[in-house]
């Protein structure tokens, strides 16, 4: 058996509606269960960045790609493993403002990057960037203040070798 | 109760010719050389079916009974011209009732243009009388989908539309129109799509695969060719058939390959899968190359991949990239067009005949024939069977005809016994298995190939699933052959019942209609035959009739079709009995 492993997904798209619907039909078709999901503006103009997180085998992911790119408005997609990319994650913790001198909690604040973000009479909002797992740690560490709401955003990544889309795109138009 | 005249914008002066969407649309159909169309109106296509109304002279629409007879006809006549067939419904029950054929469509990669109505865009979202959201439903099922809201889109659209569903490989396109760029109005200007640029239709050919491939070819001892409906989608029988003469390699079919190489050619080695020869099926696992052409592994051919073609080394010509290494691992794969590769390899392959290896073949076909042909051509019992039919239908035809056949135990058999001797002459549902399939799709290939006999086999069971297309061809007076092999059971899940489930025969027997006053009430020639001696002339008769014909043959309830690899066995484990 393939071992499973963690791959983070890049798809470059047109910027059509409904394109994200046919994506991640191509991973419920298969079964996949999608960590994370990211939808953002890419480095070119009117093209379209997803970016998934699956945990599947290297011969899993492969297909996906051959899925994914076949799509008639998805221009590239690359699969990535976790060390060819640098990635990140962002949350928000919203707590209430009577923990807000709280030694203990400052001092956590310190441990990594995190700022808070806002402050009202009633709750403060701490914004904290990186890996899942120091947001999870975080968030176990935040937790015994009663989290009023969090929130994770899906991971960010770029890849450390070149993605030659751009290149790509000048060819094909 | 429509609002959406009142959107109707007041045309402005303007001296480029303003027409309404709904005009557009049949003017691009036009444009895209369409003058057959099959579907059935309702309230948010009618604008269109007005302005069909007017370009009837230019446009001619057929009723079907039902919208999935609809883009069941339009695949018909897909598969036997090599044209785009196009579809067309109301929102709602209309587009939903075209997912079947467009799934079918999909996995088949038959070329079609559907379209569809849509509440108008200020409804989209309210649960509006009879909307639906068809692009969410087809999306899974489609090559591409889109939704006009605005009639300026439709030519760029509709001739994306055409350029997607046909090019590469070819599949289903699915538009859908709102009521309100049906209404509204345009300055028409068409330019046919020539590329999309996100969409590579068909990779590059790299020479350095073709080299790879040949050295393979060139060093085998015992090459198989499996080939699938890549020959026929791609046009290249010729250069199929010059390939695997110039290297005197066997070639076998999967059901969506069959009549790309004529039945009698001496190469011709027989169907791979389930039920397909005993021959190929058993030496897939002996060849020592093995060399897929415009196919794609799928499972009912392969049976367990673990122990498929192991000891071969596998070439895959295909155009579509997401096919390699999905099922078979290939040792090279030659991406493209195939009537490009084929071509293009040709001159680096040697001359070549291997006639111990060709003699295996026949050993194996002699085994086959006692045990299996035999019996099903030539029987000694007293019932008929289904094997003895197609068997007339060939010594009638002279392997001239288009055979559409739906799914079930007929399919099986009329596949494995059914004489072609040309191209795009077999009609079948093969990847989805969709029952139903062959009644619509015989409409299709007949209206497509107007000068063909087209005979469509069907079972007792799938003629039920869209016996209203009757209607149709008592309408459009198509003269349709149909021939339903009556066994009054789902014979293929009987046969299963039988073999894998102890014989409980839950829910497969079938209490049948008057099969012959169903056909008489749409006013259709229509017999009965039961008896062997009666068998010959009543094909004749159906043969020679100007006219639709419906021949029920009442054949054995419980046959079975043989060879058959068991559902998870491997292709050397094919069973004769």
């Amino acid at each position: 058996m393939e071992d499973i492993q963690k791959f983070t997904f890049s798809v470059y798209t047109e910027n059509n509606i409904g394109i994200l619907n046919r994506l991640s039909a191509i991973f419920l078709k298969r079964h996949i269960n999608i960590e994370s999901m990211t939808v953002s503006k890419s480095e070119i103009d009117d093209v379209h960045r997803f970016t998934f997180v699956v945990n599947i085998t290297k011969s899993q992911a492969d297909k996906l790609i051959g899925q994914l790119e076949k799509q008639i408005e998805v221009i590239r997609a690359y699969s990535h493993t976790e060390d060819e990319i640098i990635y990140q994650e962002t949350a928000l913790f919203k707590i209430s403002s009577k923990h807000l001198y709280d030694e203990d909690l400052q001092k956590r604040l310190k441990f990594r990057r995190a700022s808070i973000v806002t402050v009202t009479p009633d709750y403060f909002v701490i914004e904290a960037s990186g890996l899942k797992e120091e947001i999870d740690n975080m968030y176990d560490k935040l937790k015994p203040y009663g989290l009023m709401q969090f929130v994770r955003s899906g991971r960010i990544a770029v890849s450390r070798s070149q993605m030659a889309i751009s290149e790509l795109l000048q060819e094909i138009n | 109760m429509n609002t959406e005249t009142q959107t109707v914008k007041k045309t402005e002066t303007s001296k480029k010719v303003n027409i309404s969407g709904a005009e557009a649309v049949i003017r691009c159909l036009l444009e895209e050389g369409v003058d057959l169309i099959y579907g059935y109106p309702g309230g948010a296509i009618m604008p269109v079916y007005d302005e069909l109304y007017k370009y009837q002279d230019k446009l001619h629409h057929v009723l079907t009974r039902h919208e999935q007879g609809a883009t069941h006809s339009a695949q018909g006549y897909a598969r036997v011209t090599g044209k785009v067939g196009v579809a067309i419904a109301t929102s709602g029950p209309g587009a939903t009732n075209l997912v079947t054929g467009i799934a079918d469509a999909q996995i088949d990669s038959t070329p079609l243009v559907c379209i569809t109505g849509q509440v108008t865009k200020q409804l989209l979202g309210s649960d509006a009388f009879q909307e639906t959201d068809i692009i969410g439903i087809s999306m899974p099922v489609t090559k591409w989908n889109y939704q006009i809201t605005k009639a300026s889109e439709i030519p760029e659209i509709m001739a994306k539309a055409f350029y997607i569903a046909r090019s590469g490989r070819p599949g289903p396109v699915l538009i859908d129109i709102t009521k309100n760029a049906q209404f509204d109005t345009l300055d028409f200007d068409y330019k046919k799509c020539t590329k999309v640029r996100s969409y590579k239709a068909v990779p590059e050919v790299k020479e350095q695969d073709l080299d790879a491939a040949a050295e393979i070819i060139n060093n085998a001892k015992k090459p198989l060719v499996v080939f699938g409906q890549g020959v026929i989608l791609g046009k290249a029988e010729k250069e199929f058939k010059a390939f695997i003469e110039k290297g005197g390699f066997p070639s076998a079919w999967t059901i969506l390959g069959l009549s790309a190489l004529p039945s009698d050619h001496n190469l011709n080695v027989g169907m791979v899968g389930m039920h397909g020869n005993y021959a190929p099926n058993k030496l897939t696992n002996e060849c020592d190359v093995l060399i897929a052409v415009g196919m794609r592994f799928d499972d009912r051919v392969t049976g367990d991949l673990n122990t498929y073609a192991k000891q071969a080394k596998v070439i895959h010509f295909e155009i579509d990239p997401a096919e390699v290494d999905k099922n078979v691992k290939t040792d090279v794969a030659v991406l493209g067009d195939v009537k490009e590769t084929l071509a293009k390899i040709l001159p680096k392959i040697n001359k070549n005949s291997f006639s111990d290896w060709m003699q295996k073949f026949k050993e194996y076909d002699a085994i086959e024939f006692e045990k299996v042909i035999k019996k099903d051509l030539y029987p000694e019992k007293e019932a008929l069977t289904m094997g003895e039919v197609i068997n007339q239908i060939n010594e009638t035809s002279k392997g001239d005809a288009i055979i559409v056949s739906d799914v079930g135990q007929h399919q099986m058999i009329t596949c494995r016994y059914a004489k072609f001797n040309s191209s795009k002459s077999n009609v079948t549902s093969g990847g989805l298995g969709t029952m139903g399939f062959a009644l619509p799709a015989a409409i299709g290939a007949k209206m497509g190939q107007p000068d063909r006999e087209v005979v469509a086999i069907i079972g007792d069971g799938s003629v039920q699933m869209t016996i209203q297309e009757l209607g149709t061809i008592f309408q459009t007076k198509v003269p349709v052959k149909i021939v339903v092999l009556n066994n009054d059971f789902l014979g293929m899940v009987r046969q299963w019942q039988q073999l894998f489930f102890d014989k409980r025969y839950a829910s497969t027997e079938m209490t049948n209609p008057d099969f012959i006053k169903i056909a008489k009430g749409y006013h259709m020639q229509a017999e009965r035959v039961s008896k062997r001696e009666d068998l010959a002339n009543a094909i004749q008769r159906m043969m020679d009739s100007k006219e639709a014909y419906f021949l029920e043959v009442n054949v054995e309830k419980e046959d079975n079709v043989f060879p058959m690899i068991p559902s998870g066995a491997s292709v050397s484990d094919v069973r004769l009995s």
